[in-house]
């Protein structure tokens, strides 16, 4: 047993988190900053944030991750980073020639209350910010929120030090895609180019952090979004924003500062996700919806048809971050499955709870939620009555293997699989993925226990 | 011609002047930094015993890009990640526990311990909220304890403090103290916040001062068996500590504790008990046999299991140590059993390994050991450094006298130890010891890497990216180590990498099966058709030609 510590007698915890189901802002920031093109993240902490960043995007990605840090030591901790982050910012320029740095910040340079802009003013008034370069900052607690937060708060970030409106409205749409993949924002991208639509996204990790193979390595790959589509996302004629925990603050900041309006939609994750996303694209613009996507949505249906019956009915077990689990519980539940266990280790607020628990009011029995919890909680309610299937990260196979319940990898981080940064879960052809990923852990399973009568060849 | 090239002091590197390539890597430097990256890239020169001097275990330069990580990491996931029976409580913000879970490979067995314990595959956390930052996260540090207890009965738990503890004050020895005399069980705490020191290194020394504080000689019952010591600084990553737990058992060596490769805290409090420290990882655990030695009086000696070879070599070591003509037939007898099935599994790949070329970037040891096994492969090691190493590993034991204790390290603590009226117990006598000595037998010596390596290779101590990706330009090696980090950097630009941090999830590597599957795995890499596929057919041959090929 891989976890046999674990068992279904609950006791109240207060203080401890036992595997948690989240992980630090910075690395959120971090990733958002990634999507920046020939941008480069820099944490200013000490140098061991950075490097389990780092370690913990290349090991998800299986791509290089490009990052600095303002490597404080005791002096520092006790008098203040401003001098390692006027260091580093001079010699990542002279090294490195970035277009833009966007910083972060780690518990230590919070907790000591380091001013970033007024640093930067510095370095700027020195003379280290070469012209036409950039540096924008975030700042990124690990002690409030979550991975989705950190995230969130670049992308925010990016609104506050570039968005600008020059008075006239463009025909561009802009779009927030939420901490979603590689793969996913390029299948957004995608589906609006599909419907004519000009877009600008951000941030847009494609072609950063899925790179191909070509013999030389590139500090700066060819994706993520310019900054100068950044200062015209204020001249946009609105944003559409995915996932609320991940991406409202930026599009609210956007409306704010250039009277942007906006939408806050779902993850467009499954059937009806995508079909909000579609539909709100074309209110916006006031397009109609091509063939194609139609078709591709007739698809979907088509194999959610042709295999209801191994969906129904099947309790599910979640882990995940808050906008993709209540994308993916909507989706579960339209396809007739029960999701039972739901916990997300960010603290993602009452009112997204409630927003759960509503789109679970009609899954049959007790629905078990906890925001924020932990994976040890999860997986005691699974010791107390199981599953027939679990849907999360690389840290959830311990659970399947040990409790033996047919798997879906599916989250940050998947550390073992490869196949999320290239294939996209949003829209419908993603919701088809996920359908195929979820079909083949039931049926292999099926095939698993068949007995030598009654194995099945159609299915 | 060698003695030619001394005089000139001009050394050739893969036909290349590496004095050049350092000037390269130093020019896109600020003058500042340049200056002081010059101290750290050398230009190995070996005359007699002296190497010269590399400066390291000092401060990263920030903004650079790096391989190094901080105390935590070195305290938490280093040294005590690999034992499984203690729940060990990450105090901070959720982000340092979660990384540090399960992400560094160290294999252990449970069934071996009658409890079973196994925490490892846990991670436990006080995620820290912003209340605590602002009042102080004692209060729910001791409940996290407690829950820790009643949820999970461990015999042990530790507390290992982030960034954010050291700054708001939180006390967790006291909090420690208290908790364990509640609850009756061992609980201490590590100071080991990320900031303290330059590196990883500093968390492994504070890690060394309070194991021995804490649970070295907690338990004086003598256990049965012959020859007994303990492995040091080995962790088994992949299952290398089995290997060489297998290879003692042939022999009829008895391990009493590994610091800490598939290690329980039992076998830690009883670690006194036995004759002989071995040391492999020099880097990380040095202090513990210091300390044991001076306490206990079990001298240690520095070992090496990575390569068929060192392994031979390091068996002879312990038989010479025992002086026991029994046990000396038995280490003989096992080495001519399994070397001669290494050497053949070498043999078959010499023809495709050699003449290659490799480097070498990696922790406090590994960058030294691996050099072995290529080495028995015909390899040439062009560069080599360490992430966190100090001049001793680089530059030999006999340097530390006069290494200068700067501000970062002075705030590690050093443990005074005397010998304890009780157990202290010498295992040799004077004589003895003299004799072992002239016999060849090194106590508390360690020669470190650069006297082994070649002149006019390339030492760089903390490589940058951009020292990395000069060096890679450079000489195109055919293979470079590093770790996660460094990996997909260096595979873009067509070069395989081998980690040597996570071995790649392979494994083990270590004594005389690991080097067979070491063999392997490195004829796979240096030789495989994957690098050739990076060019399309259109690319290689842009020209139209308007025939089909069969006209
Ligand atoms: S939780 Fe804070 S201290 Fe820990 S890794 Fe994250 S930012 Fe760094
Ligand atoms: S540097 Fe500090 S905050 Fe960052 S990982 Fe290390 S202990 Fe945690």
């Amino acid at each position: 047993m891989l976890l046999k510590h674990t068992t279904s007698e609950i006791k109240e915890r207060s203080a401890l988190t036992v595997n948690p189901a989240k992980t630090c802002q910075p690395i959120g920031a971090m990733y958002a900053s990634l999507g920046i093109h020939g941008c480069l993240p820099h944490s200013h902490g000490s140098q061991g944030c950075y490097a389990y960043h780092r370690s913990a995007l290349t090991r998800h990605y299986k791509e290089p991750v490009m990052a600095a840090t303002s490597a404080f030591t005791e002096g520092a901790s006790v008098f203040g980073g401003q001098a390692n982050l006027l260091q580093a910012i001079d010699n990542m320029f002279t090294v490195y020639n970035p277009d833009i740095i966007a910083v972060h910040t780690t518990c230590l340079s919070e907790t000591i209350g380091d001013d970033i802009p007024q640093i930067v003013k510095k370095a700027e008034a020195d003379g280290k910010i070469p012209e036409g370069k950039y540096v924008i900052h975030a700042n990124t607690p690990s002690y409030v929120g979550s991975h989705v937060t950190g995230f969130s708060n670049m992308c925010k970030s990016m609104v506050d030090y570039f968005s600008e409106s020059n008075g006239h409205k463009s025909k561009t749409i802009n779009l927030i895609p939420g901490y979603v993949e590689p793969s996913d924002m390029e299948e957004i991208r995608r589906i609006a180019s599909e419907m004519k639509l000009k877009t600008i996204m951000f941030p847009d990790t494609s072609g950063v952090l899925n790179g191909p193979m070509t013999g030389r390595f590139k500090m700066y790959p060819d994706g993520g979004v310019t900054i100068d589509q950044l200062k015209q996302t204020g001249s946009g004629m609105g944003t559409v924003a995915m996932g609320r925990l991940a991406s409202m603050a930026a599009a609210r900041a956007l409306d704010n500062k250039c009277k942007v309006p906006c939408e806050i939609i779902d993850l467009p994750i499954g059937l009806h996700g995508t079909d909000a996303f579609i539909d709100t694209l074309r209110h916006i613009a006031g397009v109609n919806v091509p063939d194609s996507l139609t078709f591709e949505r007739g698809q979907m249906v088509d194999i959610i048809s042709d295999m209801h019956q191994y969906f129904y009915g099947k309790r599910v077990g979640l882990v995940g971050d808050p906008d993709q689990l209540l994308a993916l519980t909507k989706f579960l539940v339209s396809l007739d499955m029960h999701p039972v266990y739901i916990v997300t280790g960010t603290p993602a607020g009452k009112k997204y709870e409630k927003a759960l628990r509503e789109v679970v009011k009609d899954v049959p029995g007790e629905v078990k939620i906890s925001v924020p919890g932990d994976m040890y909680l999860f997986h005691q309610w699974i010791k107390q009555e199981p599953v027939d299937l679990l849907i999360g990260n690389s840290y959830v196979k311990y659970i399947a293997k040990d409790d033996d319940i047919p798997y879906v990898r599916y989250g940050f981080p998947i550390l073992d699989r490869v196949g999320h940064s290239y294939f996209p879960t949003v829209g419908y052809k993603g919701g088809m993925r996920l359908l195929e990923k979820i079909l083949d852990a039931l049926l292999d399973r099926q095939d698993r226990d068949a007995t030598d009568i009654n194995m099945e060849l159609v299915m | 011609m060698a003695n030619a090239a001394l005089k000139e002091e001009i050394f050739e590197l893969d036909g290349m002047d590496p004095e050049k390539v350092k000037e390269e890597m130093l020019s896109a430097y600020p003058t500042k930094v340049a200056r002081k990256r010059a101290k750290q890239i050398i230009v190995n020169k070996v005359e007699g015993e002296d190497v010269p001097i590399i400066q390291s275990n000092v401060r990263t330069v920030p903004g650079l890009i790096g391989q190094r990580g901080c105390c935590y990491a070195g305290c938490k996931g280093v040294v005590l990640g690999p034992t499984r029976d203690i729940v060990n409580i990450t105090h901070g913000p959720i982000g340092c526990g979660f990384y540090s879970w399960l992400t560094r490979r160290n294999q252990t067995d449970a069934t071996t311990t009658p409890d079973g314990h196994n925490f490892m595959t846990y991670c436990f956390s006080t995620d820290m909220q912003d209340e605590q930052i602002i009042f102080g996260g004692e209060k729910k540090l001791k409940q996290a304890i407690q829950e820790a207890y009643d949820n999970f009965h461990p015999k042990a738990i530790a507390v290992f403090a982030t960034c954010p503890v050291g700054l708001i004050g939180d006390d967790v020895h006291s909090v420690c103290k208290e908790m364990k005399e509640k609850l009756g069980i061992n609980i201490f705490g590590f100071s080991c916040e990320g900031y303290k020191g330059v590196s990883q290194s500093a968390g492994h020394h504070i890690a060394n001062n309070q194991i021995f504080k804490h649970v070295i000689g907690n338990d004086d019952t003598v256990k049965d068996g012959d020859y007994k010591l303990n492995l040091l600084g080995e962790y088994n990553i992949g299952g290398d500590a089995f290997e060489i737990e297998r290879i003692f058992k042939k022999c009829g060596i008895t391990q009493v504790a590994s610091f800490s490769g598939n290690s329980t805290i039992d076998a830690f409090a009883n670690a006194h008990t036995a004759d002989l420290n071995l040391i492999m990882c020099h880097r990380s655990i040095n202090y513990v046999a210091e300390m044991m030695e001076k306490k206990y009086g079990l001298p240690w000696i520095k070992v090496n299991f990575i390569g068929a070879e060192a392994t031979a070599k390091s068996l002879r070591k312990i038989a010479a140590y025992f002086d026991d003509p029994k046990l000396t037939e038995k280490v003989e007898a096992v080495i001519a059993e399994e070397l001669p099935e290494v050497k053949k599994a070498c043999a078959e790949v010499l023809p495709r390994t050699k003449g290659k070329r490799a480097m070498l970037f990696v922790g406090g040891s590994r960058a030294h050991h691996y050099q072995e096994l290529f080495n028995e492969l015909g390899m040439e090691t062009l560069s080599a450094g360490y992430e966190f190493g100090h001049r001793d590993d680089y530059e030999g034991r006999k340097v530390l006298p006069g290494i200068k204790v700067d501000a970062d390290s002075r705030n590690i603590e050093e443990l005074k130890v005397e010998a304890d009226p009780e157990k202290f117990k010498p295992r040799k006598s004077p004589e003895e010891l003299e004799k072992l000595r002239s016999c060849g037998l090194e106590f508390a010596g360690y020669e470190g890497m650069m006297p082994e390596m070649k002149n006019g290779s390339l030492v760089i101590d903390d490589i940058s990216q951009h020292e990395t990706d000069t060096i890679v330009e450079a000489f195109k090696p055919d293979l470079f180590c590093a770790g996660i980090k460094e990996k997909y950097s260096i595979q873009k630009h067509g070069i395989p990498l081998k980690q040597l941090h996570s071995y790649d999830y392979g494994g083990p590597y270590a004594g005389f099966k690991g080097a067979v599957n070491f063999y392997k795995e490195i004829d796979r890499m240096v030789n495989s058709k994957i690098w050739g596929y990076l060019k399309a057919p259109w690319q290689t041959n842009p020209e139209l030609a308007a025939t089909y090929a069969w006209d």
